[in-house]
């Protein structure tokens, strides 16, 4: 269904495409109908530079489950790295 | 037998007196035709609902779909469209009831028309498919397995997305319902439900359920697609126009 799942939050960082880096303020994530993928429903993550068009977002469609993968990744790494630096 | 069709977009008034975009898609001929107002999904004013507005005009229909998302960016891609929506906090019911409303008006006065229209759409469009049925001067209108008709959105939700059955009572024209069984939103049990609410307000209707369908059985570029259910569906479509727009 339209799902209408919406969730923000604010970012530190920079994203690259087509050959170009820029930095981004926020991620607009949401699970709902993808635009490109062919999947019925898929998790959207939206990289956006608050200066720039939301044609230049940085943008993924990913299967539920290959988000979910990507999240339990992304937690390992972060834990394993713990509060060192 | 000549065949032709004329595809394009223009510039309807819609919510606010605001001048939007709408594709529109009409058989070659001097008619006249009847309407149907196609209301896209989520994803946006995208090339798969168009495709269905150009199949509308196929089968002898003046279709028109109005750029819900015009005002995030008129000349957005349909993907760059949705993501301001998401990020933007969607479009709210009175705009969409205004730009539905334009819609159905531009087609009403073009010579072409009959002055009969229809409305349908899927997902989403379903939903607003209902809503127009309740509040627009519409002669006939296909939910295809709109969610959130008679239930609400999950309160976590930072989008309120509120049943429309309140508004059933003021339903001024036969409504088809168009459903899957293995849905989820709207589920089987949701629909009996409003089902029963529209016999219950006395509201011409008529629901379908297929078996091995699921939520977005008629949508040919996703795996949900079901032909058995699609072909099915297209052929009640066109005899319950046939009925009410003719």
């Amino acid at each position: 269904m339209c799902s209408y799942v919406v969730e923000k939050t604010a970012l530190t960082g920079s994203a690259k495409a087509a050959g170009a880096w820029t930095p981004i303020t926020k991620a607009v994530v949401s699970v709902d109908h993808p635009s490109h993928a062919t999947l019925d429903h898929a998790l959207m993550l939206d990289f956006v530079n608050a200066g720039c068009p939301v044609s230049e977002r940085v943008a993924l469609e990913l299967s539920v489950e290959s988000a979910r993968e990507l999240i339990h990744c992304m937690q390992t790494a972060l834990d394993a790295f713990g509060d060192g630096g | 037998m000549y065949e032709g069709l004329l595809a394009e977009t223009v510039t309807i008034t819609g919510f606010g007196e605001d001048e939007i975009g709408a594709y529109l898609a009409r058989p070659l001929g001097p008619g006249p035709f009847p309407g149907v107002l196609v209301i896209h999904h989520a994803p946006g004013w995208d090339s798969a609902t168009k495709e269905i507005a150009r199949r509308f005009a196929h089968l002898g229909f003046v279709a028109i779909c109005p750029n819900l998302y015009h005002r995030f960016g008129p000349d957005l891609a349909a993907d760059d469209a949705a993501a301001a929506a998401r990020a933007g906090g969607w479009i709210t019911t009175e705009q969409f009831l205004g730009d539905a409303g334009g819609a159905v008006s531009h087609v009403r006065a073009m010579p072409v028309s009959t002055g009969k229209v229809g409305t349908i759409g899927y997902c989403s469009g379903g939903r607003q498919s209902f809503l127009a049925a309740c509040e627009l001067p519409v002669d006939a209108a296909v939910d295809c397995y709109g969610a959130f008709v008679i239930s609400s959105a999950p309160p976590e939700l930072p989008y309120r997305m509120e049943p429309v059955i309140d508004r059933a009572p003021r339903i001024s024209c036969p409504i088809l319902g168009l459903f899957g069984v293995e849905d989820k939103n709207p589920s089987p049990d949701e629909v009996a439900q409003i089902d029963a609410e529209l016999t219950r307000l006395g509201k011409e209707h008529e629901f379908h359920t297929f078996e091995n369908a699921g939520h977005g059985f008629f949508a040919v570029d996703r795996p949900s697609y079901r032909v058995d259910a699609a072909v099915q569906g297209w052929r009640l479509v066109g005899d319950f126009y046939a009925r009410h727009l003719s």
